[in-house]
């Protein structure tokens, strides 16, 4: 009953993993025919590295933009949404559009709107009488940029989940809160909602972290880390290095901190779900 | 919340406010589906006009359609996400009714093994992956974009939850009636697990529908292109500044998803939410 899937599951992801966490510490390259056991040499050599130092960074800031963006917003458009009956059911459709549209076909539709000369937002912002910033080809915009996209496509997303957490808190604490004085949404909000919405809330955040961690697609189609690898993010450099310059040691020795990385966002996840996160 | 009976006068705000932020997030679509629609010079004379002054639509899909073999890739598409998702169901939904309801030695081990692999993102195993497809010589292959996404930890772990609760009385009733586990799975099981399978066979094809990763490491050339590595190709080899070939291009690509979405609308979002833990 189980061995088609238990060997499925031995070829396709078991052993290649395990594979991968040994080629992390060797020195193999593509082709070479020779490979030899470097211990930590990979990742001492990532720690030297100015351009892995520099996709680090660059991921974290992306990071560290998208995941609360997406986050806020998506618990601002649930509340919006679900306020009323009236236009719920299209809006949530149209706030959930870009998750379920190719990512690079989207990109593709982005270039062309924040394209410097003849793209439609420079096209607004003239006629604004403001200046027309190069978004995508400038190295100080172009991870802003992204980030932007990186919030358009996941905010819906996020919507989805806080609606669903909406949807499981009971009608009865409205209704006493109410009576215990709470006046006003913001009262209800902030005495019932917030509180009761808090594995969600949890959920999503650690959600959103591991997703735009995983931040590619945008970057493959729109900028190659490019300017200056102004926009270069850890699963990209992961990528170049494996698959155009075929060091698959150092490769693999990145996709490791990247995994590290998901692992950490996960057991912080469930330490902060056992301490403290129990209500309904 | 959720009082239909309002009158509309005090929903107008709310209305108003998302009215506004949804054309926000409709933009990058009305503005490729217009520039789609017109013709080089006037994409390039950077009006905001959204309506094209003379249509060239036929121009901007007919040299997509020339170009690039759009029908080849749609059905590369088509037959990687289902694929996929048959040996997908195929391997997890026995595995998951085995963890569920069965008894056997090394259950406890393999149920670990199952909540392991949920932690193990899929770009971990790919580069020893390429090594292997590529010394079998797979690459460029339907086998090579299907083989590793075959076995969905994920779905195998969904299927248990949803199994567990599952009456034994069903599955007693047809072992008296004589069926093998086989066949119960099969024909007792997975008509039963219709809304889970559902909900997964969705986030499945959402999800390897808009992949790029994969396909990029083991494709070349559009014989066996799926859709998100079709427009990549346009975009690199054809279009280089002719956005509205591009912005077609890209209208074709991305429209059957979305039009499978605006026509199940409500079945995707539950399907993406139940299954949204994934990530």
């Amino acid at each position: 009953m189980t061995a088609p899937a238990a060997l499925a599951y031995l070829l396709m992801l078991l052993l290649p993993t395990l594979a991968s966490l040994l080629l992390a510490f060797t020195d193999y390259e593509l082709g070479a025919a020779e490979i030899a056991w470097v211990g930590l040499g990979n990742f001492e050599a990532m720690a030297a590295d100015r351009g892995f130092r520099n996709s680090a960074g660059n991921t974290l800031l992306y990071v560290g933009v998208v995941a609360p963006l997406s986050v806020l917003g998506g618990l601002g458009l649930a509340l919006l949404v679900g306020a009323g009956a009236r236009g719920r059911a299209f809006f949530r459709a149209v706030f959930f559009l870009p998750v379920v549209s190719l990512t690079v076909a989207m990109a593709a539709a982005w270039q062309y709107l924040l394209h410097p000369t003849i793209g439609p937002v420079n096209s607004a912002l003239r006629a604004l009488g403001s200046g027309a910033p190069f978004w995508l080809s400038s190295s100080d915009t172009v991870l802003l940029s992204l980030a932007a996209i990186g919030v358009w496509e996941s905010v819906g997303f996020n919507m989805v989940l806080f609606m669903a957490g909406l949807a499981s808190i009971p009608r009865e604490l409205y209704a006493a809160a109410a009576v215990d004085g709470a006046r006003g949404p913001f009262d209800r909000f902030r005495l019932v909602t917030w509180p009761l919405l808090g594995p969600t809330t949890l959920f999503v955040v650690v959600l959103s972290m591991v997703r735009s961690l995983r931040v590619f697609d945008t970057v493959a189609v729109l900028t190659q880390g490019g300017p200056n690898k102004a926009s270069e993010v850890l699963l990209y450099t992961m990528y170049t290095e494996g698959f155009t310059f075929l060091r698959l040691g150092y490769s693999a020795a990145i996709t490791l901190v990247f995994l590290a990385a998901v692992l950490l966002l996960m057991w912080v996840q469930t330490r902060v779900l056992d301490r403290r996160v129990h209500y309904g | 919340m959720g009082d239909a009976g309002r009158p509309l006068a005090r929903d107008l705000a709310r209305l108003l406010v998302l009215g506004l932020l949804g054309l926000l997030v409709l933009a990058p679509y009305i503005w490729m589906v217009a520039a789609s629609l017109k013709p080089l010079d006037e994409i390039f004379r950077a009006s905001l006009s959204l309506l094209p002054e003379r249509f060239a639509a036929s121009e901007n899909y007919g040299k997509v359609l020339a170009r690039v073999p759009v029908g080849q890739y749609l059905w590369n598409g088509l037959v990687v996400c289902g694929g996929i998702l048959f040996f997908q169901l195929l391997f997890a939904v026995p595995a998951g009714y085995a963890l569920a309801k069965l008894r056997f030695p090394g259950r406890g081990w393999a149920f670990g093994a199952v909540v392991l692999g949920l932690l193990v993102p899929p770009y971990v195993p790919a580069l020893p992956l390429y090594v292997a497809f590529s010394q079998v010589g797979l690459l460029n292959t339907y086998a090579a974009l299907i083989a590793p996404f075959t076995i969905s930890v994920f779905a195998v772990f969904l299927f248990r939850q949803f199994f567990k609760a599952l009456p034994d009385e069903l599955l007693h009733a047809a072992r008296l009636d004589g069926m093998g586990e086989w066949s119960i799975v099969w024909r007792v099981v997975l008509p039963n697990a219709l809304p889970a399978a559902t909900a997964f066979g969705i986030f499945s094809v959402v999800a390897h529908w808009n992949d790029l990763f994969w396909p990029l490491i083991v494709v070349q050339g559009h014989a066996r292109a799926t859709p998100a590595l079709g427009v990549l190709f346009f975009r690199s080899e054809e279009a280089g500044d002719d956005f509205g070939a591009m912005m077609a291009a890209a209208v074709l690509m991305t429209l059957p998803l979305v039009l499978a979405f605006l026509l199940a609308q409500r079945r995707f979002v539950e399907g993406i939410a139940t299954t949204g833990l994934k990530g």
